[in-house]
């Protein structure tokens, strides 16, 4: 080949002598530049100035935190103090904690909020018509689709972190020192950092490079900013999941757990998920007592991931974990010192957009809900008073991509029925529900009409769903319907970001 | 059977989820002196208007001797639970006189007279030793109790493994077969200790008890467990029950299996162990 | 039947209502109720508690009512044992079961 043939050939400098295109080549070691040219910015405010956020952009923020969280308001109160306006706050999940929220909607520094759930104070009030751009839910698969697709485009993500090097590899726990704030998981977080245009890193630990393994890499994060605590770990680790002693709760799980059995979907090498609430959870507990009974092995769980589930794994019952979210301290520690303990991010958990999610390898799903209705639809976002007092999670998701989906939920909680004749809110549509588990009876949606001759033939009892709700209905007495106003105040996704369904604004709370 | 405090309205609205064979809502220990009108309020409403299903109801009245019991009774009669427990038996005249207030009431509120069933719960040496007299004293008694926290009392002893209880278990179980009712186990109070109750349910169910009292749900699962029979057992009984329907098809009084005629207790027991076996595998759920 | 005195039964549990039925100058029965289903029980709650005062003869009351989402015969049951409580009164008579 001739290789004066190839144009301006003559021209390329490293042919003619030394290269002298390249940058200025470091000389201090390692530690002097780590401690000297990195991402980290005194403050949060000055972070912010340097994303270039602008009136009217998204801000993003993780709820890995859970009622422990200190950042979204921490992020919100700057923003508000420097004067902006009009943002639009895409939560993964909001709760509790956050209430000052009110104050910066009332103030019009947010105008809009997508989330996937919300609770207490915010909650109640945006359900007594607070904002006047309804509340965007959705599932933990339809926000990350939505990420991917562009239909939710995060500006700046504001992602808290109880570990981070000063190169932005950020970690739910810390490896390098005892922390308190370790949430586990980063499941949520690590989609924002990849998408968000801008993505600040919020620690209160920050550690030497390189922070490995990490959960969010720093290629995609711009600045970091260390504050004295970036959750209250007793909020971050709420015990919500501690093994229920209620007695109803357990024959609910126990329930559920002979229905897995006599399922057919209770293999050597099945997979699972269980969602949280007592029941549920609890489910673990009686399955594990039949893998070992059978000598039957999962071969992984998935999901928000329990010290059940980690119990199972240490022992050999279940051979690898996929945890988007770890929901106490024992997950958390096994994320950081089990090999495969491996830690996912929300499209891989649940996307319908991906190439491929990990809720569609699923066995079975065993799910809570607020109610749920005779054609099998389920309602976990809003009570039954009406107020939103919840969250989608991957509800929807789970029960769409399980080959088996289970949803528990005592006949009646105090004098609220549990069983309706239509949900306040459709979260999970009844055609991806498959059988209804309460302390008073099942039922099997008709649709899976081979699982109703499978646990009759193993002299399961089964009802239909209509003799539920009538049984419930016999016991409290027919409800008062609860009245709305016109105005909406939530518009409910489905994980396809179609919309699932609206929820209006209550006339008393 | 499972006790239910008789105060607690959450306990007492579902009793009967947890699959017991019976429940006896209590208006006795659980119940502190000054609620004692509230609960006898309670469970009577909750028999008038809650539906149980197929459970057996039985309600604990206070003693008669303190004068509550009385009260309890002008209630609860009229409310047609099972059966009416009278706790602290001592004598046979303790259940004539239960019985002769029970007998009053009925007739006053115009209830077949007899339909109210009567448990007796033994509490104290005297009752043990009068445990044959107790068991025989009224037509209307189908089983009868011990009651083991009173009685260790008196005996100026403990609760531990259970030899202390020897005696008592011994002479209760014989009272009651002699006397053609029930013989029903003490509570296990310790309810985080499964292993103990397990070990003290399998002792109860060797001597020949037909059942035990339960004060937590929980204690239910082990317990079916434990009175679950072999599939050896079982498997004999389905012939049993099988052999004597198909000489009910043939129209024939006697039925035999393997050539030995199959005798009345012989039946009642096979299709006793297939309902405990039934009972025991999942929780049954009733129409109610 | 009188109201003497003030009477309270019932205990702030789920599933149970507290009432405090206390004496009033003038006929009629004052009620103040509170619910953890007030939307959807109330106005039900309100029919059990002046159906079974009236039962009682109670025809002057005040009456105060906490409710913890109680089952109609809860509500009964607590409502009777508070008035009786207040009219110090130990006379009640027990229907038959049908």
């Amino acid at each position: 080949m001739d290789l004066q043939k190839i144009p301006h050939y003559n021209e390329i400098p490293a042919l003619n002598g030394e290269f002298t295109g390249a940058a200025q080549k470091h000389k201090e070691t390692f530690r002097e530049r780590m401690y000297e040219k990195n991402k980290v910015v005194p403050s949060v405010e000055e972070a912010v100035r340097l994303t270039g956020l602008k009136n009217g952009m998204t801000v993003s923020f993780h709820h890995h935190f859970r009622n422990g969280d200190y950042i979204v308001n921490m992020v919100m109160d700057v923003l508000a103090n420097m004067g902006f306006k009009n943002l639009t706050l895409a939560a993964s999940s909001l709760t509790d904690i956050h209430a000052p929220l009110i104050e910066h909607i009332k103030n019009g520094v947010i105008t809009h909020i997508e989330t996937s759930g919300l609770r207490g104070k915010l909650a109640e009030e945006i359900s007594r018509g607070l904002m006047d751009f309804p509340v965007i839910f959705r599932s933990h698969g339809g926000r990350a689709a939505a990420i991917e697709s562009g239909a939710l485009h995060i500006d700046v993500a504001f992602l808290g972190a109880p570990s981070c090097d000063p190169y932005g590899n950020a970690n739910g726990y810390n490896r390098d020192e005892e922390n308190v704030s370790c949430c586990g998981s980063l499941g949520y977080a690590k989609l924002d950092a990849l998408h968000a245009d801008k993505c600040v890193i919020i620690t209160d630990h920050l550690v030497p490079f390189p922070n490995a393994p990490f959960g969010i890499p720093e290629s995609n994060v711009d600045y970091i900013v260390k504050v004295d605590s970036v959750g209250d770990p007793k909020g971050i680790m709420s015990g919500a999941t501690r093994f229920t002693k209620n007695p109803k709760e357990l024959l609910i799980a126990k329930t559920a757990a002979d229905i897995i059995e006599a399922s057919g979907y209770f293999y050597d090498g099945f997979s699972m998920q269980m969602g949280s609430g007592g029941a549920s959870l609890a489910t673990a507990r009686f399955l594990r007592e039949k893998m070992l009974k059978n000598g039957i092995k999962a071969r992984f769980a998935l999901g928000g991931i329990t010290g059940q589930i980690v119990e199972m794994h240490e022992e050999g019952l279940v051979q690898k974990i996929l945890d988007v979210q770890s929901f106490d301290l024992i997950a958390a520690n096994s994320l950081k010192n089990n090999r495969f303990h491996q830690q996912i991010d929300a499209s891989y958990y649940a996307s319908y957009l991906n190439r491929g999610a990990a809720v569609d390898q699923l066995d079975f799903v065993v799910l809570s809900a607020l109610e749920v209705d005779t054609d099998f639809n389920v309602n976990v976002l809003t009570g039954s008073d009406g107020v939103i007092r919840g969250a989608i999670g991957g509800h929807p998701d789970t029960a769409a991509g399980a080959s088996f989906s289970i949803v528990v939920a005592p006949l009646t909680r105090g004098r609220i029925p549990s069983i309706v004749r239509r949900v306040n809110t459709i979260v999970t549509p009844g055609d991806t529900v498959d059988v209804l588990v309460t302390d008073q009876g099942v039922a099997v949606n008709p649709r899976r009409p081979e699982i109703a001759e499978k646990l009759r033939a193993a002299g399961m009892p089964i009802f239909t769903i209509e003799q539920l709700r009538e049984r419930g209905e016999r016991i409290v007495g027919m409800p008062d319907p609860i009245e709305y106003d016109e105005q909406i105040v939530g518009v409910v996704m489905f994980r396809d970001n179609t919309v699932i369904d609206l929820i209006k604004k209550v006339k008393h709370v | 059977m499972l006790f239910v405090p008789g105060n607690n309205p959450g306990m007492v609205r579902d009793a009967h989820i947890y699959g017991s064979d019976s429940i006896m809502f209590d208006l006795e220990d659980s119940v502190s002196v000054n609620e004692k009108d509230a609960a006898r309020f309670l469970v009577y409403n909750a028999l008038m208007s809650l539906r149980y299903g197929k459970k057996e109801l039985i309600v604990r009245i206070n003693d008669l001797s303190s004068g509550l019991g009385v009260m309890d009774l002008e209630a609860i009669v009229r409310a047609k639970p099972n059966a009416i427990r009278l706790p602290k038996t001592e004598t046979a005249q303790d259940i004539i006189d239960c019985e002769r207030e029970i007998e009053r009431i009925e007739r006053e509120a115009g209830i077949e007279v007899g339909s109210t069933k009567m448990v007796a719960a033994i509490e104290s040496a005297l009752g043990v030793l009068n445990a044959y007299s107790i068991a025989t004293a009224s037509k209307r008694l189908v089983a009868v109790a011990l009651g083991a926290e009173d009685y260790v009392t008196d005996l100026k002893t403990t609760r531990s493994d259970g030899t202390e209880l020897f005696f008592a278990r011994c002479m209760i179980l014989n009272a009651a077969r002699a006397a053609g009712i029930d013989a029903i186990d003490t509570v296990y109070s310790d309810v985080n200790n499964e292993e103990g109750f397990i070990a003290e349910a399998t002792l109860i169910k060797k001597l020949g008890f037909d059942g035990k009292s339960v004060i937590n749900p929980r204690q239910i699962p082990p317990l079916h467990e434990v009175f679950m029979p072999s599939e050896k057992d079982l498997e004999k009984a389905q012939a049993i029950v099988q052999a004597l329907e198909e000489a009910k098809k043939r129209g024939s009084g006697v039925a035999s299996l393997n050539g030995k005629m199959i005798d009345r207790p012989v039946a009642l027991r096979a299709q006793h162990m297939i309902e405990l076996a039934a009972a025991g595998s999942f929780v049954p759920v009733e129409e109610v | 039947m009188r109201i003497i005195t003030t009477g309270v039964a019932g205990t702030m549990e789920s599933s149970d209502i507290i009432v405090t039925v206390e004496p009033r100058a003038e006929e009629g029965v004052e009620l103040t109720l509170s619910s953890s289903v007030m939307q959807q029980f109330g106005r039900q709650i309100e029919h059990v508690i002046r159906e079974t005062l009236k039962e009682l003869g109670v025809t002057a009351a005040a009456v105060t009512a906490v409710d913890k989402g109680a089952l109609d015969c809860t509500v009964r049951a607590r409502v009777s044992a508070a008035a009786l409580r207040a009219a110090k009164s130990a006379e009640y008579t027990w229907g038959t079961k049908q």
